[in-house]
């Protein structure tokens, strides 16, 4: 039920956006949209909410609202919360005894923060294109080409990151991003990596973990491996990820991104 | 006879016994003041007055500390950084524990006597975790700053409760994180809230009673030399806090604290002028609290640069001159030597990449060259380094920090109202990452996995040559490091980082002697100690405070 919520939400964003830009939707999507008018927020409340949180959350929370332990503010990982109610509570209480400290803020303010929470972070994230999902899904698998590399819910092998929660902890924007870029748009730690060790082993694979003495990879035949550094005698990190820039077309994209969007886990 | 005499022996034995447990379990001012002459003790927060965080035990050796042994561990029962440093008294440990308790620790086997807990008001708040960084200890009395701004005395014995002052004002967010320092007959202890547009002080208290002695603004008055750095009523509400302990020059009865960012942090265009005196060194008088002298690091501040970094101090023939130096590698990006008799300005360089002023004038005054609006400001807002102990070692005559390298953040600066008691900021930031939406560093680590990786900043142990103000070597880690130093007089650097790693580094060239990975993220330096003829050393990771011992 959370992850139907969840799902839904995404496209109740999608859609304020949509129909403030007078984009034409099918009556299906509108018609649920409107069984969720409540939890629909403006596009002013999100960008409001957005310079609230930087002051007043990011010094702890972060950035991406994922500092805190248990807490991810933007994929909607709380420890007690549930409701829009329950988060303008806690931010106007505080929690945790002292942790959080009491905020104080106007209603007003409050609806921002829920609102930019509620975005997944992102102001501009509601105006990508979003596709058609099963037209999305055949591209994936198919003419698109990732699912020769990504796995969701048990199919695909594992080299590349695992996507079956894609739609839970990625907007749209970066989603789109990482199709049309996917050299702008990799995750640091994922990038490819190339290991020679002194036994002269030849490890090619991605980057799990990483710190100064060792190395977390999975390599190429999907074996997890840990490295001492000093046991290497090379030791690479590509900047040009394995992907190269899709060649669908912009429609296209947006089915795909479609899809993964209703990739959210179990 | 033979029994009389040894009747006689034990008798004398016996009360010359009682009379050392009675000497032991006293810390008057004058053990504190002659710290180095006990160096199995660990009598303040940085080790001694003079801050330097080092050593005279020599057990421990680069030849032998490979053979260091995992004695025990205490484990903390609350969530979040722990950044406490602990004491240790004659074999006994005094260690805080989020947000306020504290316990008394036998140092042999880590076992508890005694747990002090105390209820904060349910309005505290603090900007960045409910962290104490420990206690002070004067005679027979243990010294606590609270999270809702109160100053505890305990009995250092059962851990009653003595007397309790109030520090500062609970609603307008006042707040004490630091360790306070005992000085003669006073508890010194500066306020946090440099966020929340507090007017920050350092205040002294009579050790017996609890009675305010003296208190210092660290932002000036009307009529008050420096007001005019302010215009309007901003110093009303212009921060300065002073939330990490100074240290103390008994010879010229000067005290030293680094003060903290202005507010609202990250517009300082809403408060025009040099905002003295945050971002400041101030000296005062121990007596009276009279401001001396001051040098500020980083007028006007917009990148909320707290001075917070200890004053490490030390006497040296510094280019061909017997000195009384000061020593500062500041969150601002640049080292300093400063003479600490008058504050003059003697060297100052870069220690990373700075790009928000292009170098010192010869006053030690920041050229600013204020990045445009969205392009990234080197160091970024943690700084360069932040209030994370450093260590100066005499025999190497070099200064250790962690640095931050190749951090930045992106600023934005916003016009905001001063609202009591609420969060007084000025704008945001967000940190520089290689691609949109990638994880950046935050304040501490929670996360085993590194997944913002070296490519948002990584850790360099830097070890400073006060002479010169240049680097001499470094020691660099995957991750950022918030962990102080400790230095040994057989020339060991003790430090960790937030990957867990617990390190043992050769003071002279910065090679790698030994370490052991505790799991948890270091965020505190390292302290050590004998008792019973065994040197141990202690490290808080993660919720585990770990001591370590040479093996058998």
């Amino acid at each position: 039920m959370k992850f139907l919520l969840n799902f839904l939400l995404i496209w109740t964003q999608v859609l304020s956006k949509w129909l403030v830009l007078g984009v034409t939707l099918s009556l299906i999507l509108v018609t649920s949209a409107q069984e969720l008018g409540d939890h629909t927020y403006s596009t002013e409340a999100i960008e409001r909410g957005s310079r609230i949180y930087s002051r007043e959350c990011a010094l702890c929370h972060g950035p991406q609202g994922d500092i805190v332990d248990g807490v991810n503010l933007r994929t909607g990982q709380f420890r007690n919360v549930r409701s829009d109610e329950d988060i303008r509570r806690v931010v106007y209480s505080g929690a945790g005894e002292g942790q959080m400290p009491a905020f104080g803020l106007s209603d007003n303010d409050l609806n921002a923060i829920v609102a930019y929470i509620r975005a997944g972070f992102d102001p501009e994230g509601v105006a990508i294109r979003i596709g058609d999902p099963a037209r999305g899904q055949t591209l994936f698998e198919g003419k698109g080409e990732c699912a020769s590399c990504h796995r969701i819910d048990g199919v695909g092998p594992r080299t590349a990151p695992d996507l079956s929660e894609i739609g839970a902890i990625r907007t749209p924007a970066s989603l789109q991003r990482n199709l049309l870029d996917p050299a702008a748009a990799i995750l640091p730690i994922n990038r490819s990596i190339r290991i020679v060790t002194r036994d002269e082993e030849t490890i090619t694979g991605r980057r799990l973990n990483e710190d100064t003495y060792t190395v977390q990879v999975i390599d190429s035949n999907e074996q997890l491996r840990s490295f001492r550094k000093s046991d290497l005698v090379n030791y690479e990190i590509r900047m040009q990820p394995s992907k190269s820039p899709t060649t669908l077309n912009s429609d296209e994209v947006a089915d795909v991104v479609g899809y993964l969007l209703t990739l959210r886990g179990q | 006879m033979n029994l009389v005499n040894s009747f006689l022996r034990a008798l004398i034995f016996i009360v010359g016994l009682s009379t050392t447990i009675q000497l032991s379990a006293q810390v008057p001012y004058d053990r504190i003041l002659n710290a180095n002459e006990e160096p199995h003790n660990w009598l303040t927060y940085n080790g001694g007055y003079m801050s330097q965080r080092h050593s005279l035990l020599d057990q421990i050796t680069k030849e032998n500390v490979e053979n260091l042994e995992l004695k025990w561990v205490l484990q903390n029962q609350v969530f979040g950084a722990w950044q406490s440093n602990p004491i240790i008294v004659d074999g006994i440990m005094y260690v805080t524990e989020r947000p306020n308790s504290v316990m008394a620790v036998d140092a042999v086997t880590g076992r508890v006597f005694w747990k002090y807990r105390h209820q904060n008001a349910e309005n505290a708040r603090v900007c960045c975790g409910a962290n104490n960084r420990g206690v002070a200890v004067l005679n027979d009395k243990v010294y606590m700053g609270t999270l809702d701004a109160n100053l505890l005395a305990l009995d250092r014995i059962n851990g009653q409760l003595l007397w309790k002052t109030e520090v500062g004002d609970v609603n307008l967010a006042y707040s004490i994180t630091m360790a306070p320092l005992a000085v003669k007959d006073k508890i010194m202890v500066g306020v946090g809230g440099g966020e929340f547009g507090i007017r920050g002080y350092v205040a002294a208290y009579d050790a017996e009673t609890g009675e305010e002695a003296w208190k210092t603004y660290t932002i000036p008055g009307p009529g008050e030399p420096g007001h005019d750095s302010w215009e309007g009523d901003d110093w009303e509400h212009g921060g300065a806090p002073v939330w990490i302990t100074g240290s103390f020059d008994p010879d010229l009865n000067l005290t030293y604290w680094g003060v903290g960012n202005p507010g609202p942090d990250w517009n300082a265009g809403q408060r025009p002028g040099d905002n003295l005196y945050s971002d400041s060194v101030i000296a005062l008088d121990a007596d009276t609290g009279e401001l001396t002298w001051h040098f500020q690091f980083t007028p006007n501040d917009g990148y909320d640069y707290d001075s917070v970094q200890v004053p490490v101090l030390a006497d040296m023939v510094w280019r061909g001159e017997v000195k009384q130096l000061m020593m500062w590698a500041n969150r601002n990006g640049y080292f300093y030597v400063l003479d600490r008799t008058n504050g003059e300005f003697l060297e100052g360089k870069p220690y990373v990449r700075v790009n928000w002023s292009s170098g010192l004038d010869e006053n030690g005054r920041p050229i600013p060259t204020p990045q445009p609006e969205g392009m990234p400001t080197y160091p970024g807002n943690q700084g360069g380094t932040n209030w994370y102990p450093p260590s100066y070692n005499p025999n190497t005559g070099l200064f250790y920090f962690s640095a931050w390298e190749n951090y930045a953040t992106i600023y934005r600066a916003e016009e905001s109202e001063y609202v009591p008691g609420q969060a007084f900021l000025g704008g945001g930031f967000s940190v520089l990452a290689p691609s949109p939406g990638a994880p950046t560093i935050g304040i501490g680590r929670t996360n085993p996995i590194n997944n913002w990786t070296d490519e948002v900043g990584y850790a360099s142990l830097k070890a400073m040559d006060p002479q010169t103000g240049e680097q001499v070597w470094s020691y660099n880690q995957f991750d950022v490091s918030d962990s102080g130093m400790l230095t040994t007089t057989t020339d060991i650097l003790f430090t960790g980082g937030r990957e867990g790693y617990f390190h043992a580094i050769d003071a002279e060239s910065g090679e790698l002697l030994w370490n052991v990975g505790l799991g948890g993220q270091i965020v505190m330096a390292p302290v050590t100690y004998m008792v019973g003829g065994v040197q141990y050393v202690s490290v808080i990771s993660g919720n585990s405070l770990s001591t370590f011992a040479l093996g058998d």
